[in-house]
Parts: C-alpha cells; structure tokens; sequence
C-alpha cells in the first residue's frame, strides 16, 4: 500500500515535469473549449447553450483522455524505455505500479474537470448542478468513468507495438469516438448508425450521463432512449471495467520480448 | 552451496528461417558466493538470455536453475523475497529522465526491507555530486553508475551486471571496475555479461567464455585456454626468409639458435598467445 503511494506522487512529479503531459492533457480541452465555446453561440434547445452541452462533453471525454489515452500512450513508452522491466525486476508489486498509474489518472483527471468547470462558469456562463442528487451522479460518473477508462487503457496499452507508435495508434481512436459520441456534435443530430456505433463504447454513455448532470431534465427527450438512461449506462461502464479487467491481467507486456 | 548453479540448461526461441533457434545449448554453471564470474562471448552467444534466466525474467525449456537456493523460473508472483536478495543491472535503460538521481535512489529503497542508505550508495558509485540532476541529463558512464545504484540499493547478495561498460570511454571503463571491485570486498557476488576481454581479465575470478549458447570453456583468467603453458612462438630470419617455430622450452631453443648464429639471431621474436588470440581461437572453435 505504501509502496503504491508513493509510485503515485512519484508519477504526479514526473507528470508535472513533463510539458507535453501537461499541455497535452491540462491546456488542450481547455483550447478546444474555449475554440467550440466562442464559435458556436447558439443555443440547442430551450436554455441550453451549445457551450453547456459542450462543457458536459468535454468533462466525460476527459476522463478518457486522463485514463485511457494517458495511459496507453505512456505504457508503452515506459516499456520502450526499460521501465517496466526495471520494476520488475525489483521486489515492488506489480499492484503497487498500478496503483500509481491510478493516483496519476485521479489527480490529472480531477485537475482537468476542475479547469473545464471553472473556464466553462467564468467564460461560458456554464450552469452548475442545482440539486444534490445531480451531484451525486456526478461523482459517480466520475468514479466510474475514471476506473473504467483506467483499466482499459492498462489493457490496451499491449497493443501498441512501441512507444514511438502509440500516440499514433491511441489519439486518432479517441478523436474519432469523440466525434460519434456527441462531444463536438449534438448526439441526436448524428446519422442514427453512427449513434448505433457510437453507443457499442463507454465515451457515448459518459457524454450522456454528463449531460444528465449538467443540462435541464427537458433535453432527456432528445436522447435515443428520450431519457437519461442513468442504469444502463452504469451498466455498459461496468461491462467495459470487466473486459478491460480481464485483458489487462490476460495480455500486459513489461518488456517487448 | 553455491550462489548460483546452473546445469544443462537449454532455450529455443522461434525463428523464421530454421523454425527454431537455441539460444542456449546445455550450459552448466557453478558461481560460488563472493566471487565475480564472468560470462564472456560474442554478441548473440547467449549470454543475456542466460543471465535473464536466472534474474527470473525469462523461461527456460530445459535444465536445472538454483540461484540464492531458489529457481527463479518457479517462484510465485507473490514472492517478493527473493527479490529483494538480488540486484539487476540491465543492459541499457533510457527511464527515469525527468526524476533526479536522488529521487530515483531514495525512491527505490522504498522497495526493500534492508535497504542501503541512499545518500551512501549515492557515494559509492561517485554520483553524490550529480545527486541532484535530472537523470535525463547524465553522461553514458554516469547514467551505468545510476543503474548501478538502482541494482545496490537493497543491499543484493547478487548482482547482475549485463553489459554493463558497452560504449565506455577507457577512462570511465576503468573508474567502472573499480566500482565493481568495492562491491566486490563488501562481499556482493557478481556474475557479469561482458564481450570485452579485457574486462573479464581485469574483474573476474573465474571466466565462462560462451559461444553458440554453449561454454567453451571455464577457467581463471590466467589459465583460459592453456594460455599459462601455451607454447610460445619463435621467429627468427634465416637465408633472407623469415622461421617459425612452437616451443615448450623455448629458452633452451634460442640458445641453440644463438649458438648456430655465433651470437645474435636475426630479426628474434619470442611471443606467447594474448589472451585475445586465445578467446578468438576458442569462439572460432564453437
């Protein structure tokens, strides 16, 4: 357990004295608000403003760009760079490692959502959650999220075959679940397979249970199901958690050969 | 007993062309406790897969493996004991980058139950003054010596050193086997990968020279080969030609010669085989 702090504050250091992980991960979603925020202006439905709906999707994306593309981006790096093999070769457990990734992906994860919400008040006049209960769905999005997207970026950080390549693999995965998943667009204006595809991964139903929090229960209607459909997609998340879960033990490399 | 005993072990990988390759043909080992035994050979003789048997990071297909009494290839993942008993100096590491060289030390005597003090180890391997860098920011020899920190820090009664002075500049390569040789007094066991001769000759007690992943022979550096009674060539030119001749006494032959040419012999040379031309003659052999 100690152990496992301490890998954590030591990922926090190494993040923090990284630009590109700052940049990448704290300033981007913050250009790209204030880029869709400034441009469209319009309002999507009776009191909702687009940069509303957009905030609510920019926080659900960023537990996947905190969790899953962080992570399987700089895994393999790690094991490119001889990381991970070190590690192993030491009496640290292996659970310990994971535990630090996973203090990372909360202190990141919990520093970006801050960010949006406070650019998203002060520049787009985003409105908070009135009630205790959409904070409460809130938090558990986030739990949920942050875990899900956690345990599928440890297993998919197998597949890139080196750390030069990641990225390359990782991103454009991510920039295009954000584009179906209702980040960039409103979801129901999408083409419906593209809704149809888009509801298969876990961002789709993020997005949606952002919006359940950050948005007037009248704009239910204009989902696919005309409700939030708060269950399922607790649901869908903890199918994903699970299959993540089981490729992460199954097929994680800490070494290429 | 011994730190280390290794006997007949063997290991195939796939291969494109001849379906399988054996990295390792039946090698036996014996490396006793406080000693530095060497592993010496030709880059793809086997040496690392060797070696990363007994750090227990790979399998083996065959043979008998004991290192500090356990076999690496059958401890549980649970088993952090053994672990803690030795220490592993990879081949070449690029981590770390952005943490200083005393975070990293410090951070890994976290990971033991006995370990050194950081700020000794930092030290001893002559990085004190660096302690504060960023380990991005190191030279090639002092970024071996961090490696070398990491390997000592929990206080190992192993240490595995593959490779460890591959791009060394003679200065920095010597400085190294110092380093080494402390380790070495404090009672550490050493078992090194290395493909520089002169670095076997100059650390080792015993030497293992390996070739198509099976030994050649093992010996003390000043026997490898017969090298200590090897016959010692004689030349010499006599009618306009230059003579060669191998000689067990060749003391007593240059005094024949010296009383056939009334005195000096033309163009004399008396030479006994380097070690290197012994080693080259033994990896041509396998």
């Amino acid at each position: 357990m100690r152990v496992g702090f301490l890998r954590g504050a030591l990922e926090i250091k190494q993040f923090f004295r990284q630009r590109e992980s700052v940049v990448f991960t704290l300033l981007f979603p913050i250009m790209l608000l204030f880029i869709f925020g400034s441009v469209f202006r319009n309002t999507i439905a009776p009191g909702v403003t687009f940069s509303q709906y957009f905030v609510a999707g920019m926080i659900a994306s960023g537990l996947v760009n905190t969790g899953f593309q962080q992570l399987a981006i700089m895994i393999p790096i790690e094991r490119d760079f001889g990381t991970l093999k070190r590690l192993r070769g030491t009496p640290m457990s292996p659970v310990s490692y994971f535990m630090g990734k996973a203090i990372l992906v909360i202190v990141s994860t919990a520093i970006q959502v801050a960010i949006l919400i406070l650019v998203g008040r002060i520049f787009f006049g985003l409105i908070l959650p009135s009630t205790s209960e959409r904070w409460i769905r809130f938090a558990i999005l986030i739990v949920l999220g942050s875990i899900c997207a956690t345990i599928l970026g440890i297993a998919f950080s197998a597949v890139p075959k080196n750390g030069r390549g990641a990225s390359a693999v990782v991103s454009p995965l991510v920039v295009i679940l954000q584009f179906i998943s209702g980040v960039f667009f409103v979801f129901s204006q999408l083409p419906s397979w593209m809704q149809h595809l888009a509801a298969i991964f876990p961002l789709k139903w993020l997005t949606q249970g952002m919006r359940s929090v950050f948005l007037p229960d009248s704009f239910a209607m204009k989902e696919p199901a005309q409700a939030w459909e708060f269950n399922r997609t607790i649901l869908i998340l903890a199918i994903w958690t699970l299959i993540g879960a089981f490729f992460a033990i199954r097929s994680f490399k800490w070494s290429e050969k | 007993m011994n730190a280390i005993s290794v006997t007949g072990l063997t290991k195939s990988y796939p291969d494109k062309a001849l379906g399988q390759k054996k990295a390792v043909n039946g090698i036996d080992l014996e490396v006793g406790y406080g000693e530095i035994f060497a592993i010496l050979g030709p880059n793809g003789a086997g040496k690392t897969t060797t070696v990363e048997i007994l750090e227990g990071y790979r399998e083996r297909d065959g043979g008998e493996v004991s290192v500090l009494g356990q076999d690496p290839g059958a401890l549980s993942r649970n088993d952090r004991s053994w672990r803690s008993r030795i220490g592993i100096v990879l081949q070449s590491t690029n981590d770390a980058g952005d943490l200083t060289v005393r975070e990293s030390v410090t951070h890994f005597s976290h990971y033991y139950p006995n370990p050194h003090d950081p700020n000794e180890v930092m030290t001893s391997v002559g990085l004190l003054e660096k302690a504060d860098a960023k380990v991005g920011t190191l030279s090639g020899g002092q970024r071996r010596r961090f490696d070398v920190a990491l390997g000592i820090i929990g206080r190992p009664e192993i240490l595995f050193l593959d490779e460890p002075t591959t791009g060394f500049d003679p200065e920095a390569r010597r400085a190294f086997w110092e380093l080494i040789r402390e380790l070495k007094k404090s009672g550490t066991t050493i078992l090194l990968t290395t493909h520089y001769l002169d670095e076997a000759e100059a650390l080792a007690d015993r030497v293992a020279v390996i070739a198509n992943g099976s030994i050649v022979e093992v010996a003390t550096p000043a026997t490898l080969g017969g090298r200590n009674n090897a016959a010692a060539r004689i030349t010499w030119v006599e009618d306009g030609s230059v003579r060669e001749i191998q000689s067990d006494d060749p003391t007593n032959e240059v005094l024949r010669l010296s009383q056939k040419f009334n005195g000096e012999i033309p163009g004399l040379t008396v030479t006994r085989p380097t070690l290197e031309d012994i080693y080259l003659t033994m990896i041509g052999q396998a």
